[in-house]
């Protein structure tokens, strides 16, 4: 593989790869000493144009453990206000001689394009309004580890049922979930108010409902988005209390939950809009696992593109 | 003062042969030329010079993207004999002084440049520009184009203006509301898909609808830059049923490339308004044919590369258009047997001759007219090379593509100012 830019890059096969190879990393997770020698020599590159602690401290993370040389640059604030190109940034830094640029972007697209003009491997960690593919890796590797405590180890995605609420139109991790999701056989079902659905979303092979507590009961794990607070001021809906009332994972819904769902969140929360501390906090929450998953997922991404075609380095 | 020139057995847009004599700029007899340049033009066809309702030729301000002189010699390969200049230029074309200089600039260009005034100082929308002083220097045509005069009693009020100075109102329908400044794509299936922001088929048609009522309460015309939308065409239908007093056009991209162009996020296909859908084109195709929409006009946008060079949203607008306008046309309507040659000629450089109020263009290839013309070998292919370009630019969103390269020489004044190698 020698890029991530979507998940249409994945196959079945490619993303079980990633998901069972994110298994074997997340045991160095537990070990004393976190360092694998796999991609050592290797030197990673963080452009992130847009901030994102959490995302690029994972990455950071995750290619240390794996002896790379993780460089962090922020392109943001630097060279693009100063009106250079994304073409000229991106192969400014890939002409130091790197091997991977992780790139987050607020442009949708951005990642794709840099690909085209630059020699090393590509990872999208975000862009726009559009993917954020290592996020449904990362959620893909939680849910199948809670199914598989469930329903015990041979667990599948097959029948599973997912319901993604919140924000769609600004997300970039409903494109990626809902595309991961179906390769891997789930089925997803989509809520959110009319404004916050994106466009064409009818040829999405997806269920789209307008009633939360329709959907609840029926559902092995439901995941809320973060929704800006600065998306009220575009009308979107009138109020955060109209909001939290049609959509909110309230205590009052929690019990429409089955016993064994697990309730998931990308982060960051906005506690008391779309998810509720009983909620986030309570047993059946996934999201401090979800964070865990980032890094082992991020592994095998990093893996994948810089080493997964070198025999024997592992 | 130039030969005379005799185009013997020539094809004209009715579809007769004839050769064609030129002297001292005008179609004469040809018994009345005089040791005249011959050339051999059986097989070609002979159109009326091209005129474009609609080109940026970036000078004042973007020397780097276009120039008058590149940016017409671009016209003259296309088979343009006249270009009308948007007045979105640095300076803004909004005061008489700026036609004057204008006019001035272009001397020396291998086309008419017709200068298009603002409709607002410096496009902000806000106040009327000096419309009756660009009138006098010579202006017909005011657009903001680039912007959409979108308050609504500024409108009126440029419209009703104009009763008494002359001229009409080309207006660029986009609802800053609707559609606003981050609006980079159709707004769809394929938006919703990429992440990128929507650009809504309403936020043109309801503007469409809106100003067609203020031109016929006014009774100035309103001229509709690049219809896109299906949904613009039918309020144009209903208008012109009506009677209303507007005119319109389509630009070759609007005629041949989707959305679809749009999904691997290059930023050659980013233009505004966007890229559309097959529906949408085949209403446009077949509202050119019945005269709904009455003209091409290029939208002719170059820019340079470094303004391209960005994430999709964050890239400039715009693609180039003057030099294969006609091979679309040709592809789309000649080759398809929708339009014949005397139709091309009515909707490239009759109509929107009449509509910038263009007296030496657009006119009938008869005795004692200006020799404006553009020959046409109506079978040459050629795959498109955007480094082949007579612009200074190269965001061409033909590049690549097998397309008819009908035009073989324009004349100017009975000026040759493209002549395809071998012709002469």
């Amino acid at each position: 593989m020698k890029h991530l830019l979507s998940i249409n890059d994945l196959d079945l096969t490619g993303a079980t790869t990633i998901l069972d190879d994110a298994e074997e990393f997340s045991e160095v997770q537990q070990r004393d000493i976190k360092k694998l020698p796999t991609l050592r020599g290797r030197t990673v590159v963080n452009l992130f144009f847009e901030d994102s602690t959490r995302t690029r401290s994972s990455f950071e993370i995750a290619g240390k453990w794996l002896s790379a040389d993780v460089i962090n640059m922020s392109a943001k604030g630097s060279s693009t206000s100063k009106g250079e190109s994304l073409r000229d940034t991106a192969m400014t830094v890939a002409a130091m001689g790197v091997d991977a640029l992780v790139i987050r972007h607020s442009a949708s697209g951005a990642p794709s394009q840099v690909a085209g003009w630059v020699d090393c491997g590509v990872v999208n960690a975000g862009d726009g309004m559009h993917e954020h593919p290592t996020q449904a890796l990362l959620d893909a590797f939680t849910l199948r580890r809670h199914l598989r405590r469930v329903h015990g180890p041979d667990a599948s995605f097959a029948g599973c049922r997912v319901a993604i609420i919140g924000d769609l139109t600004h997300s970039r991790v409903v494109r990626s979930n809902v595309l991961l999701l179906n390769l891997l056989g789930a089925e997803v079902t989509l809520v959110a108010p009319r404004t916050l659905m994106p466009s064409g979303v009818d040829a999405w092979p997806v269920t789209i409902a307008d009633d939360v507590d329709d959907v609840l009961p029926e559902m092995d794990a439901v995941m809320l988005l973060r929704v800006q607070r600065e998306r009220m001021s575009g009308g979107f809906f009138p109020t955060p209390r109209e909001y939290t009332i049609g959509y909110g994972m309230t205590r009052d819904r929690l019990q429409m939950l089955r016993p064994e769902a697990a309730i998931m969140h990308p982060g960051p929360m906005n506690r008391g809009l779309e998810i509720s501390s009983d909620a986030a906090d309570g047993a059946a929450s996934r999201i401090l696992e979800q964070v865990a998953a980032g890094v082992a997922v991020r592994m095998s991404v990093l893996y994948q593109v810089l080493g997964g075609n070198q025999e024997g380095e592992r | 003062m130039t030969r005379d020139l005799l185009l013997t057995q020539v094809g004209l847009p009715d579809g007769t042969t004839a050769d064609l004599a030129i002297s001292a700029g005008r179609l004469v007899e040809p018994g009345d030329v005089n040791d005249p340049q011959r050339v051999d033009a059986a097989g070609l066809t002979a159109l009326p010079g091209l005129v474009d309702p609609h080109t940026h030729l970036r000078e004042p301000g973007r020397e780097d993207a276009e120039t008058i002189d590149t940016g017409t010699r671009a016209a003259a390969r296309g088979g343009f004999t006249a270009v009308c200049a948007m007045a979105n230029t640095n300076p803004v074309t909004d005061t008489g002084e700026q036609v004057a200089w204008l006019h001035q600039a272009a001397r020396g260009a291998s086309a008419q440049v017709v200068p298009i005034g603002a409709v607002t100082k410096g496009l902000k929308g806000e106040e009327l520009a000096e419309l009756a002083l660009m009138a006098r220097a010579g202006v017909r045509m005011f657009s903001d184009d680039g912007k959409c005069v979108h308050d609504a009693r500024l409108m009126r009020r440029a419209l009703e203006y104009l009763g008494d100075v002359g001229g009409v109102i080309a207006q660029h329908a986009q609802d800053p509301r609707l559609a606003g400044p981050g609006a980079c794509c159709h707004e769809g299936e394929v938006s919703g898909r990429l992440g990128l922001a929507g650009w809504p088929a309403v936020a043109e048609s309801v503007i469409v609808a809106r100003d067609v009522q203020l031109a016929q309460l006014t009774g100035t015309p309103v001229h509709v830059c690049h219809v896109s939308t299906a949904e613009t065409v039918e309020v144009l239908r209903w208008a012109k049923a009506k009677g209303m007093p507007v005119t319109a056009e389509v630009t070759p991209h609007h005629l041949m490339l989707t959305v679809a162009e749009v999904e691997g996020y290059d930023p050659t296909y980013k233009v505004n308004p966007p890229l559309r859908t097959e529906p949408d084109l085949s209403a446009l195709a077949d509202a050119l044919v019945d005269g709904t929409i009455d003209m091409i006009g290029t939208d002719h946008a170059p820019h340079a590369d470094h303004d391209k060079a960005h994430a999709f949203s964050d890239a400039a607008f715009g693609m180039l258009g003057l030099e294969q306008a006609l091979a679309v046309v040709v592809e789309l309507f000649v080759n398809t047997g929708r339009l014949d040659w005397a139709g091309v000629a009515e909707r490239m450089s009759h109509a929107p001759a009449r509509l910038a109020r263009i007296t030496e263009q657009g006119r009938p290839l008869r005795i004692g007219e200006p020799a404006n013309l553009c020959l046409v070998d109506p079978t040459a292919r050629a795959t498109v090379d955007r480094a082949a370009s007579a612009s200074l630019s190269r965001n061409n969103p033909w590049h690549g593509r097998d397309l008819p390269d009908p035009v073989v020489g324009t004349l100017w004044r009975g000026e040759w100012t493209y002549a395809q190698e071998g012709l002469l």
